[in-house]
């Protein structure tokens, strides 16, 4: 592992834990205040089936989610707590008929919205619709630069192109626009192009975010994980155009925390200062967290409050602060600093979210699963297992047989 | 369409863009930023300036009003202001009043 690469951090994470410029000018030890920004994932339903989404494996069909009039009371209650801003997120969360009465509700109790957004089931009328009602921001995420990467990574056939039509639309309503890019060892070769491509959408920000591999990732992490060279070349290319492009584009970068020798403060801190909803109601410290098992969620349904499940419950509490540390980390100097790690990962990894997140080069588990990832990342297993509400599809020969270049050769 | 790369000089005529929102925040009874993905909290004579920023002001205007408010001396305080204020440019967080084009 080189010294650059020890050397990265997570400049700011992605839609989820990058609102903590307030708190970061409090002592770490001040635990969990109202968070600033909420993720809502209204849906799980989504017309792209990306190999790495960040749902879990397991979806909320369609008849579990919570209602608009559920939605307009989460959005109220927010407010009243001091949440600043929300993020519509899904699945696609424009795959939601209400989309347009739940942003405006927003707006109407003040909050400030996002929409995470795979952009291909928006018309023109309809976004125009969502900025009227107050929308603030729109992240369109991009799965390469042109069609024959992108729509085999997003398993639709067209969806670059109406990406492409929609970020344009964006920047016409006067609205900023985040592209939002999602990289693997398959399309990593495509990010200089990636970045130029968001320059000429005219873009305010671009978030280059590696794959973190938890839940469908995970199950695709031999085709999707990049090589260290990979990386050292990804990290040169973002901190050359982060300078070039000071003033025009906004560059977030997300290195893939396997490569990393320290582990990403994952949300900041479980329990800390981010917590969102999912489609069917429950309050989660992490969008991942319901695939840890053994551990109660409890609903926007159930008769708590949603400041008294942030707050008291026990699923929050669990991994909250550093009480519930075991070595290494319980006497570690940066046991404050990344909260060790991510609990998710830990759970996935190792099979109790309580240990040290193998990310961080003092698990006794990081060095065999970073050669485990070394060896994937040089493998030749390039076939996706499709995020779908059937368990994941097995992309065909005839997907594989689109290809028109070998995509990890960068 | 907001302009991007703006420099700031005594001569602009800075304001917030639409999607950037200052706010008072009840909860934690602190002015605040809010940009996308992002929450800025600006300190007391940012946000002083801020208001100033109507799109109508140029910002010797604001630094003659703020010299005057404070007794401070003139060239410190337009040193600082345009400072902070093409801070807040480079992120995207302000833009500049566009000339009519009618």
């Amino acid at each position: 592992m080189s010294d650059t690469l020890a050397d990265n951090k997570t400049t700011t994470a992605g839609p989820t834990d990058g609102l903590a410029v307030l708190e970061q000018t409090r002592s770490a030890a001040e635990t969990h205040g109202i968070p600033l920004a909420v993720l809502l994932e209204i849906t799980h339903r989504c017309p792209l089936q990306c190999p790495y989404c960040s749902n879990p494996v397991e979806l909320d069909r369609g008849s579990t989610e919570l209602t608009t009039e559920e939605w307009k009371k989460v959005l109220s209650e927010l407010a009243e707590l001091g949440v600043l801003q929300v993020h519509f997120s899904g699945g696609e969360p424009t795959a939601r008929k209400d989309i347009v009465e739940l942003v405006q509700h927003a707006t109407d109790v003040g909050l400030y919205s996002n929409l995470i957004t795979s952009a291909v089931l928006l018309t023109k009328d309809k976004l125009s619709a969502l900025a009227d009602a107050g929308l603030s921001h729109v992240q369109i995420s991009f799965q390469g630069n042109e069609p024959m990467v992108a729509d085999r990574v997003a398993g639709l056939k067209d969806a670059h192109r109406k990406k492409l039509e929609v970020a344009k639309w964006t920047r016409e309503l006067d609205m900023p626009l985040t592209v939002n890019a999602v990289m693997h060892r398959q399309n990593l070769h495509q990010l200089p192009d990636i970045i130029q491509m968001a320059v000429d959408l005219d873009a305010d920000r671009l978030e280059v975010a590696n794959v973190q591999y938890y839940g469908w990732a995970l199950k695709n992490r031999a085709a999707l994980m990049p090589t260290v060279e990979q990386i050292e070349e990804t990290s040169r290319i973002v901190e050359e155009a982060q300078v070039r492009l000071k003033g025009t584009l906004a560059i977030d970068y997300v290195v893939p925390d396997y490569y990393a020798l320290r582990p990403k403060k994952c949300m900041g801190g479980w329990g800390r200062q981010f917590f969102n909803i999912s489609p069917a109601g429950k309050v989660l410290p992490c969008h991942a967290a319901e695939s840890i098992t053994g551990l109660e969620f409890l609903s926007v349904r159930s008769n708590h409050s949603i400041a008294w499940i942030w707050q008291n419950s026990e699923a929050f509490n669990r991994y909250r602060g550093t009480g519930w540390m075991p070595e290494p980390c319980k006497s570690c100097e940066f046991r404050e600093v990344d909260y060790g790690g991510c609990r998710c990962q830990a759970f996935a990894l190792t099979g109790d979210a309580g240990n040290t997140d193998p990310a961080c080069a003092l698990s006794p588990r990081h060095e065999e699963i970073f050669k485990q990832a070394e060896r994937e990342s040089a493998g030749s297993q390039n076939r996706f297992l499709y995020r779908n509400f059937a368990g994941g599809t097995l992309e065909t020969d005839q997907h594989q047989g689109e290809r028109q270049e070998k995509p990890h050769g960068a | 369409m907001a302009s991007r790369n703006i420099s700031v000089s005594e001569t602009s005529r800075p304001k917030l863009p639409r999607h950037t929102k200052l706010k008072f925040d009840e909860t934690r009874q602190v002015w605040v930023i809010l940009a996308p993905e992002r929450v800025l909290a600006p300190d007391e004579i940012a946000v002083e300036v801020l208001h100033l920023c109507d799109g109508v002001r140029s910002v010797a205007e604001m630094v003659d009003q703020l010299a005057e408010k404070y007794a401070a001396p003139r060239e410190a305080i337009a040193t600082d202001v345009i400072a902070m204020l093409q801070d807040l440019a480079d992120k995207g967080f302000l833009t500049e009043a566009r000339e009519s084009t009618a």
